[in-house]
């Protein structure tokens, strides 16, 4: 069966390590934060401003001037602390965040990555993707296999306008955890019940197969 | 005579600002905007600006009150999905929109302020960002050639400041604000609490009084939530 979001936020969150520094993107990334390992600490890092991203607020106490980069109030932590944009990029652009987690519509064999825009249609902005994307020392894409139609996301080359050129090393789908590596996709895991057969034929770019390949472990 | 900054109110701060100048425009989404300032150049009726701002705000609040008033001419911004009007008016070309990434927009008005006339970045090489751009490579990674922004006012919200323009910022309605408070001509900074010079500690403000040219108190912040969200206490 191909994971659901909470699938492979569950997934993704296995890859996070002790001591890390953070940024999730919004939509499934951010849904990481509920998924984290117990007893590792991590600092998720926010692009509008705050390193020591807390939870959602209890009802009646969220603070207007206490956002996420998604707009969503949130708290802070102890150790928390707030700086403006610049540096914020800055610490982006400095690779001083271990893991940066977004999603993609397209990623393409060399690692290309498409998220922010389908011309015509939507063109909501790139707000930080460009910047982290590259920038980041790892960078873990959470994605749908395919789209509406059935047709594969992972394809040659991207279709739609670029975020960023060859800088996705890995990738957690619905139907599997994908490395990037030399022009081609390698499936390390399949989602639970998810055959082989069915990510080869649901994967349009070059792909080949780890000989260690099993099935995840949620 | 000491440089006097403070004014009454955004009608008196905002009072040179004319049509077809170009603003940079301090807030994250609607965190941290300068409310009385945005309803002063409605007030206003100039038109054809151009604003340098993250966010495009929201249909009815922030900056969307002058794209409904059709006073932008054109934005320069990272992300404009919470608008629908803008997203309109931007994919039927009736408003110019130039789409930058987000620590580009920041990078660039760190220049101005740090009197640099360029950055250099690695964000969109590769994209439809990087057309007509210089690109440099440094320890064989590929960068971006990126202007400074040249802006005639600055227009920014602070949590506090003194008489002198000293600027304190609260949580993360700081975002733009100190960096397009150090690159405008002019700097027009709204607070909330405005004190006398003594009563912020100089260890404690994020953004020396220097950059800053004008100062009010503001009234009747909405700070509206763009998207409230909460957990149960389960």
């Amino acid at each position: 069966m191909a994971l659901d979001k909470i699938g492979i936020a569950k997934r993704i969150a296995q890859e996070v390590k002790d001591g890390m520094y953070v940024n999730l993107g919004i939509g499934i990334p951010t849904l990481v934060a509920n998924y984290l390992p117990q007893g590792i600490e991590v600092e998720l890092q926010s692009e509008n401003g705050l390193l020591g991203m807390g939870p959602f607020p209890f009802d009646g106490e969220e603070d207007a001037d206490l956002i996420n980069a998604g707009k969503q109030t949130i708290t802070t932590l102890p150790g928390s602390v707030f700086f403006d944009s610049a540096m914020s990029f800055g610490m982006i652009r400095a690779q001083k965040v271990d893991l940066t987690i977004l999603g993609a519509m397209e990623v393409s064999e060399n690692g290309d990555i498409a998220n922010w825009k389908v011309p015509g249609k939507m063109v909501k902005g790139m707000g930080g993707a460009m910047d982290l994307v590259a920038s980041a020392k790892n960078i873990i894409v959470a994605m749908q296999h395919c789209d509406k139609a059935g047709n594969s996301k992972l394809l040659p080359s991207c279709t739609l306008p670029l975020t960023g050129v060859a800088c996705v090393k890995k990738i957690v789908s619905d139907l599997g955890v994908f490395d990037v590596h030399e022009g081609t996709f390698v499936l390390l895991e399949t989602a639970p019940g998810v055959s082989v057969e069915e990510v080869i034929a649901k994967t349009a770019g070059k792909l080949i197969i780890s000989d260690k390949v099993k099935e995840m472990s949620l | 005579m000491p440089i006097y900054k403070v004014v009454k109110n955004a009608e008196e701060a905002c009072r040179d600002i004319q049509s077809e100048m170009t603003l940079l425009l301090g807030g994250f989404g609607l965190c941290g905007i300068p409310e009385n300032c945005i309803q002063e150049l409605v007030k206003k009726g100039i038109t054809n600006l151009t604003c340098v701002s993250n966010n495009a705000g929201v249909d009815d609040f922030g900056l969307g009150l002058l794209l409904q008033q059709k006073q932008v001419k054109k934005m320069i911004s990272s992300y404009v999905g919470e608008n629908a009007e803008f997203e309109r008016q931007m994919l039927s070309g009736e408003l110019e929109v130039e789409l930058i990434p987000q620590g580009t927009l920041a990078t660039r008005c760190m220049a101005s302020g740090y009197g640099m006339p360029v950055i250099y970045t690695p964000a969109g090489v590769g994209t439809e960002v990087a057309v007509g751009k210089e690109v440099r490579n440094f320890n064989g990674k590929d960068y971006l050639m990126e202007y400074a922004f040249d802006a005639d006012f600055a227009i920014v919200k602070a949590w506090k400041g003194d008489t002198k323009g000293n600027l304190i910022f609260r949580a993360t309605s700081r975002n733009f604000n100190p960096l397009m408070a150090m690159a405008g001509k002019i700097t027009i900074a709204e607070v909330e609490e405005l004190v006398q010079p003594g009563e912020l500690d100089p260890d404690m403000i994020h953004l020396p009084g220097i950059y800053v040219h004008r100062i009010f108190q503001g009234v009747n912040y909405e700070k509206r939530i763009e998207q409230k969200t909460v957990r149960s206490r389960n």
